[in-house]
């Protein structure tokens, strides 16, 4: 090769890392933008989101009101705005649950292996065998409907895709003789899983986390629009979705398009950021 | 010979119908260096991972600092006392360093298990024992991927001897290394026996490594010991056909490699 | 010699570290006729392994690469795609550490016929043969072995399915990274001997990295010495270990424990090894040198022709003759 080909593929190298990263930073930038909403969302909303009047009924923008209003008059920027919370913490929360069960599933497995192994990867394969919409109907006919009862369905739901995915690469982490060096040291079972073992298996557990996100952001959409998770008249993107059919069905569709865009712009940031980390850490 | 510093009785280690290791008996003087040698796949391994206990006996005691280790160990006090007595050294260099950690890193990590040293002390513990396997600072820090094979042996080297073992396992320890730092390490590894007076088991399929490093040598084959007693006289008498075989397939000064018509390795069995 | 298959000349490579670019390889020039073999011999880090990897084009990402690789007349430096992949048929690689280098969670089977599967071998052929190449390297119970997992495999039993997995793709030139380390002496002889039957009857050509001096010579036809990402010394297999010419090659010679006689102590090489991105302008190895003069750390000499070899040492040819291996002096 040519000391000219050379630097023909050091620029483009480090030319496809500068576009990754570009992307990268966006994506993050959307993620943080998410966050801060959440948190702040109901001191950002110019209006009350749940003040409702009648003769504003989609009506759509004006002064003051950038998006206008939606069936009920209530001012839909200030009801995105306030739905963020919900939106963000569910999928959150789900991410958190089933991450914490299923990483600790994949590691107990490939750690005692025989029996403990086989047993774990039973229970799994039965959990599997249950849809999380399914999950979601049962535990909102037990708890009642509300975002905590779809939470902890789907986050049983997807515990063992989680657990699955981890255990094999946990498995062959386990067979490194890395970790048999740190037994012989001394160290407890617990520290090394959590010293060695899991940061080994680091780069697809956030992969995993990323792409859990986004399904649980369109699942817990799906389960409000069912009416099973969170309830109107709070604001919540997965209810306004819902409640906006009827505007769509009168020719009125800015308030199930906005919440969806907003859905869809978290979760593709989301995976796409998720994306760039697991191949940087490779 | 003085109470043995490890002392091991028909050991055994069968894996479905498969005997790997069968009725191995061997003991080792405190400041001790045993060889051990033989076909590959023969379980020298598996004695090793019995000796440090990553792998069960299915029958047979071992005993070290006269201490019973058979079973595993129970609670954290006895697991740390039985680090600090046997410490080993894998075969293979590449998998026996946690790709996130620098060789500074491993080396804390177990200082801080068996010492209460404050962050000075280790660092100048972990200076020195760098020093002693031939490792600079910016080896130190270096992540393993970025460090050869040789070089990451001596790290595993180094670990070993951080928590001032009694006992050494070493299974094909030098095999990755060239000659010069293999004599290096060799060279290193008399002197840190004449000093702290460790005892060593040392497994290699090198003839002339064992001959200078083990004052006695175990010869293996299909799981059992084919020959036994002082290196020099094992390999300038070999008794047992095998052992002679052996000794015969040491490349040297006119040696071809050769090709025998039934392939002997009891190891696949 | 015929015209070479591998021919490798003024190889460099450098590897990105922390954000600054590391040479591992400077100055690597090399051929390999077929149906000949080249043993490569030298200093742990010196970048064997790296010489390996750029010809198998299997460098770690961000690797730049200078010099030339040419294959059988073509530059494969600049391979992509379908051609880097036809390339990579016709050289097979047995790495250093066989575990690595082997999925885990795979049968034996699965990894040996892989490769004759995607040749659109059928199956119970695929596996007749895997069978028969693992009797090849001296495992008589192939079917077995087919079904176990790697770490159900010593050490020396997972090398040899590596060498076998190589034999099996019919290469035309093997690059074996230390292939018989993890294997006894015994099983050592007979996998250099299949090696070798093959290299003769399939004109196979090989690149043998090893530290062992005297296999090399038994079944190289020529030995190039490594000291830092370079050459230094190339020559005849059956005189490099008598008859060095580079102060490193004694050394080595001369740090080798023998296995008839126990030595009080090895005469290890004094002080410490330097990488190639650290070494000085000069020869890298004159800081350790028991020859070196003051102009050693002026100048790097470049690989010159001598005595049949060559040589990368200014005083070659003051010092031929008083560098046999006895002289040395331990350090
Ligand atoms: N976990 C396991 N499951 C099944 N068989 C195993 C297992 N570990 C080792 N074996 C078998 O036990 C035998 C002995 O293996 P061991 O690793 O002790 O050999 P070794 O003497 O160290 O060989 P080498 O010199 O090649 O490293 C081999 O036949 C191997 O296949
Ligand atoms: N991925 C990497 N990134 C940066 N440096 C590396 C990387 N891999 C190897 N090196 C460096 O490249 C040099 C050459 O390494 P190489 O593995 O080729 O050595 P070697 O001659 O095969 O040694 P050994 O006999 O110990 O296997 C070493 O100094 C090593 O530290
Ligand atoms: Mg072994
Ligand atoms: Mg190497």
């Amino acid at each position: 090769m040519s000391a000219d080909a050379v630097v023909r593929t050091a620029r483009s190298r480090r030319a496809r890392l500068a576009a990754g990263d570009v992307v990268a930073w966006i994506c993050g930038g959307i993620i943080a933008l998410a966050v801060l909403v959440a948190i702040l969302g109901p001191l950002l909303a110019p209006h009350d989101p749940n003040a409702a009047d009648l003769n504003d009924q989609f009506v759509g923008p004006v002064a003051g009101h950038p998006l206008g209003f939606d069936a009920q008059g209530r001012d839909l920027l200030s009801r995105l705005l306030a739905g963020a919370r919900t939106s963000m913490l569910g999928p959150t929360a789900v991410v958190v649950l089933a991450m914490a069960a299923g990483v600790l599933a994949a590691v107990t497995a490939a750690w005692r292996g025989g029996w403990v192994d086989a047993a774990l990867g039973t229970v799994m394969d039965v959990l599997f065998s249950f849809p999380g919409i399914l999950l979601a109907i049962l535990a909102s006919a037990v708890f009642g409907p509300s975002l905590w009862a779809a939470v902890i369905a789907l986050s049983i739901a997807y515990t063992p895709y989680v657990a699955r995915v981890l255990r094999s690469a946990a498995v062959r982490e386990r067979a490194q003789e890395y970790i048999a060096a740190a037994e012989v040291q001394g160290a407890s079972a617990v520290a090394i899983c959590a010293r060695h073992l899991v940061p080994n298996v680091a780069p697809l557990i956030v992969a995993q986390a990323t792409l859990l996100f986004g399904y649980a952001m369109v699942d817990l959409a799906a389960i409000s629009f069912l009416g099973l998770g969170v309830q109107p008249p709070q604001a919540d993107w997965g209810v306004m979705v819902s409640t906006g059919k009827a505007g769509v069905l009168q020719g009125y569709p800015a308030e199930s398009l906005a919440a969806g865009l907003c859905i869809v712009v978290v979760v593709v940031a989301v995976n796409l950021l998720g994306e760039r980390l697991g191949e940087r850490r490779r | 010979m003085a109470e043995p510093v490890l002392e091991a009785r028909g050991l055994r280690k069968v894996y479905g119908d498969h005997v790997a290791v069968d009725g191995v008996d061997l003991a080792l003087a405190p400041g001790g260096s045993l060889g051990i040698v033989g076909e590959s796949g023969s379980g020298k391994t598996t004695v090793a991972r019995m000796i440090v206990g990553l792998t069960r006996p299915t029958a047979g005691t071992i005993a070290v600092c006269g201490r019973d280790r058979s079973q595993p160990a129970r609670g954290t006090a006895e697991r740390r006392r039985r680090a600090r007595e046997v410490q080993i050294v894998f075969q293979n260099p590449y998998a026996s360093l946690d790709p996130r950690r620098s060789p500074a890193d491993a080396l804390d990590e177990v200082l801080r298990l068996h010492t209460d040293a404050g962050a000075d002390e280790r660092r100048a513990r972990i200076a020195e024992l760098g020093e002693l396997v031939g490792l600079d600072e910016r080896m130190l820090r270096a992540r393993p991927r970025a460090l050869s094979g040789g070089q990451r042996q001596r790290v595993a080297i180094a670990r070993a001897l951080a928590a001032q073992p009694r006992v050494i396992v070493l299974d094909e320890a030098v095999a990755a290394l060239d000659v010069s730092i293999q004599a290096q390490i060799l060279n290193l590894l008399a002197d840190v026996r004449a000093r702290i007076g460790v005892a060593y088991v040392f497994i290699s399929h090198d003839l002339a490594v064992v001959r200078q490093i083990a004052d006695e040598t175990l010869v293996m084959q299909r799981g059992r010991v084919v020959e036994r007693g002082p290196t020099e006289q094992v390999l300038d008498d070999p008794r047992d056909p095998y052992t002679r075989l052996l000794r015969a397939s040491v490349p040297g000064p006119g040696w071809r490699p050769v090709r025998r018509g039934a392939p002997t390795t009891g190891g696949a069995t | 010699m015929s015209a070479p298959l591998l021919e490798v000349a003024d190889l460099a490579v450098t590897l990105p570290v922390e954000g600054e670019r590391r040479t591992v390889l400077h100055d690597v020039s090399l051929a390999i006729g077929p149906g000949e073999a080249l043993g490569l011999v030298g200093e742990s880090g010196s970048g064997k392994s790296m010489t390996a990897r750029a010809v198998a084009r299997l460098l770690p990402g961000g690797a730049a690469v200078t010099g030339s690789i040419r294959f059988d007349g073509t530059d494969v430096t600049a391979l992509r795609g379908g051609e880097l992949r036809a390339y990579r048929r016709s050289v097979a690689m047995v790495f250093q550490d066989p575990r690595a280098h082997v999925n885990p969670v795979r049968r034996i089977g699965d990894f040996l016929t892989e490769g004759l599967r995607l040749r659109g071998v059928a199956r119970a052929e695929a596996a007749r043969r895997a069978v028969a190449a693992l009797a090849d390297v001296g495992i008589p119970d192939g079917e077995r072995r087919l079904r176990q997992y790697p770490h159900e495999l010593s050490g020396g039993l997972l090398q040899r399915v590596m060498i076998a997995a190589a034999l099996l793709a019919e290469p035309r030139l093997v690059l074996a990274d230390e292939p018989t380390t993890a294997l006894d002496v015994t099983t050592q002889s007979e996998v250099m001997a299949i090696i070798d039957e093959l290299r003769r009857e399939r004109g196979l050509a090989l690149l043998f990295i090893t530290h062992d001096l005297d296999l090399a010579a038994a079944v190289c036809d020529r030995i190039a010495v490594m000291y830092a990402g370079a050459i230094v010394e190339e020559r005849a297999a059956a005189v490099l270990h008598d008859d060095p010419l580079h102060p490193y090659s004694a050394a080595l010679a001369a740090a080798r424990p023998a296995v008839d006689r126990t030595l009080p102590r090895l005469a290890a090489v004094r002080g410490r090894l330097v990488s190639a991105f650290e070494a000085p302008a000069g020869c890298a190895f004159a800081p350790r040198c028991a020859h070196a003069q003051d102009r050693c750390a002026a100048e790097l000499p470049p690989l010159r022709p001598l005595d049949g070899g060559a040589v990368r040492c200014a005083r070659a040819e003051e010092l031929r003759g008083r560098l046999a291996p006895q002289e040395v002096a331990g350090g």
